[in-house]
């Protein structure tokens, strides 16, 4: 070992798995580069990049801390009406200050049913949050003097974003300013997945019991990410009212919940890019199905669901990165060799 | 004398089963304590009723005199009290630097840290390295720990225990299921374990029982059958007795 000392040894260690890897800049790279060459499909991919935004969220909960979810889009639809509300009543008008306020009205509602969620195993949570989701849509239903009920909230008319840019009816501004959205949102959970308080989330997922034997606090470690998570929702679908200048009962639909699943089915859990890969496949595969056969688009979709699951994401993914792979391998190899880091 | 660990008239039940009956344990300060019995006796059970992981029907758990008999898992850890799994309990997708890292992060206050990346704090680093290399874990750091030598694994699971800065540990059969080879590796962790920790050790394996214990309980069917020094015990007819009745554990 050329390195001095164990302690930074370890440190060297722990911090390697928090570094930028060189597919996550292409990654960002592709997708501002994807805004600048295709200018005619800013509104599908202000869809895409808010479905990734959506499923960021149920991976922090899912991914990281294992907690099972079929009612997320509770906090999406709060998020919606909060953002839709704000802007109808002119309470706050600038977009991203309302943005924050709906996705921490969203928080709230998390935090409050965390309590709830965090009992129990997978089977009672799933009815829980599924519970929660088919609630809220019930009241937002019955509330139709504030909700508009199932018209929807109609007639809501967006200020400039920071009072410079106005959205357009192409949905540029709408786009840039989802994608920034998510990108800040995505180096904040990156740091957190990375803290210690991630890595505990982690060790909860694998083995809770042995988690609160080398002194965690297993459930307010699982309050707090739920939590943040609902704030992240919320913020994904304030942000579905503000580039849709829409918000329907529709937002709270167990649809919504149960595709957020299948995007991460698609995508992968616990890496953080599970949720934008799979919203990317999600719909270009919804896309595509849906030209081949309008009628039978799910039938589809279910077959590749089942593909999926019965040959496993790993072989698949071994199979698609089996040259990615091998030449990285072959150029690290040259490169230790070398430096000779170890 | 000073009591690091204690329980009072503890009783617990599983429906109309009674596995802990009246028990009484008095564990001192700086002690090598074992706590045997044939197959059966409830000291697994025990040993979760001083965790918290059970809650007993009846009776006190005193951890350095302050009563602990309500107090969460993680709190008692914190106070001091830790322990060691009877079957392995690791991560099995964490590295041993990482399962480490987490137990020296939460004793050390900084556990909900959220902002600040893994590996940033030297004063952890190096609590880090220090049980890494104490248990000979350096060199297989970075391994997922499902992937590691049985005896590796339980090398860490000692480590982790150790960790977390205990007062008083509690070895729930740490070399059970470890191969021969490895075994050595084992006893001399456990014989190398700091003296200013109080170890109550529940085994199996009458060797190690003798070989590193100052004083020996005997549980039999949830209640305390005899207690004494390890030369009282083994001439102790009742616990011929009961042991010859149960060759395969002697």
């Amino acid at each position: 070992m050329t390195m001095s000392t164990p302690p930074e040894i370890v440190g060297f260690h722990a911090r390697r798995t928090a570094r930028w890897h060189w597919a996550e800049f292409a990654f960002w790279t592709v997708l501002i580069g994807c805004g600048l060459l295709f200018p005619s499909r800013y509104l599908i991919m202000t869809e895409i990049v808010r479905l990734g935004l959506f499923a960021l969220s149920l991976d922090l909960i899912l991914g990281y801390a294992g907690i099972v979810s079929l009612g997320h889009a509770a906090f999406f639809g709060v998020g919606a009406y909060s953002a839709g509300l704000l802007a109808l009543h002119g309470i706050v008008g600038e977009p991203v200050l309302a943005l924050l306020v709906a996705g921490l009205a969203a928080a709230v509602l998390g935090f409050a049913t965390s309590f709830l969620v965090i009992r129990g195993v997978d089977l009672t949570r799933l009815m829980v949050t599924l519970g929660i989701a088919l609630l809220l849509e019930a009241l937002a239903e019955r509330f139709s003097d504030i909700t508009g009920g199932t018209d929807g909230l109609q007639g809501i008319v967006m200020q400039p974003l920071l009072g410079l840019f106005e959205f357009d009816i192409f949905g540029k501004v709408g786009f840039w300013y989802t994608v920034a959205v998510l990108f800040v949102l995505f180096l904040l959970a990156r740091r957190v997945v990375h803290s210690p308080f991630g890595l505990s989330l982690r060790a909860i997922r694998n083995n809770p019991l042995r988690a609160s034997a080398v002194g965690i606090p297993v459930n307010a470690r699982l309050v707090a990410i739920y939590t943040f998570a609902a704030f992240y929702a919320g913020i994904a679908g304030a942000l579905f009212t503000q580039t849709t200048q829409l918000a329907s009962l529709d937002v709270f639909s167990f649809e919504r919940s149960a595709d957020l699943i299948l995007v991460l089915v698609l995508g992968g859990t616990g890496y953080l890019y599970g949720g934008l890969i799979g919203a990317l496949v999600f719909k270009l595969l919804q896309e595509t199905f849906s030209i081949l056969t309008p009628q039978y688009w799910l039938f589809w979709i279910g077959l590749v669901l089942v593909v999926i699951v019965m040959i496993g994401r790993e072989r698949l993914h071994r199979w698609v990165l089996f040259l990615p792979r091998s030449i990285a391998r072959a150029v690290r190899s040259g490169k230790t060799a070398a430096g000779g880091a170890e | 004398m000073t009591l690091a660990l204690q329980t009072i008239g503890l009783e617990k039940q599983f429906g109309g089963l009674a596995v802990t009956r009246d028990l009484s344990l008095n564990v001192e300060a700086g002690a090598r304590h074992a706590l045997i019995g044939p197959n059966g006796a409830g000291k697994t059970t025990v040993i979760n009723q001083l965790t918290g992981v059970l809650k007993p029907n009846g009776g006190r758990i005193l951890l350095e005199g302050h009563d602990i008999t309500h107090m969460p898992v993680h709190k008692r850890v914190l106070r001091g009290l830790s322990r060691t799994f009877q079957i392995n309990q690791l991560y099995a997708d964490l590295t041993p630097l990482e399962t480490i890292g987490l137990a020296v992060s939460e004793r050390s206050g900084h556990g909900s840290d959220w902002w600040r990346r893994m590996g940033t704090r030297a004063d952890i680093n190096g609590e880090i390295a220090e049980n890494l290399e104490r248990f000979k874990l350096l060199d297989v750091m970075n391994e997922p720990t499902g992937t590691l030598p049985y005896g590796k694994q339980r090398l860490l699971e000692i480590a982790v225990a150790i960790a977390t800065k205990p007062r008083v540990l509690l070895l729930d059969e740490p070399a059970a299921g470890v191969p021969e080879s490895e075994r050595h590796d084992i006893l001399a962790a456990v014989a190398g374990l700091p003296r200013e920790v109080t170890v109550l050790l529940i085994e199996h394996d009458m060797d190690l029982v003798f070989s590193f214990a100052d004083r020996i309980s005997v549980l039999v069917s949830g209640a305390l059958l005899t207690e004494g020094t390890p030369e009282e015990v083994a001439r102790d007819p009742q616990v011929k007795a009961v042991y010859l009745g149960e060759d395969a554990d002697v």
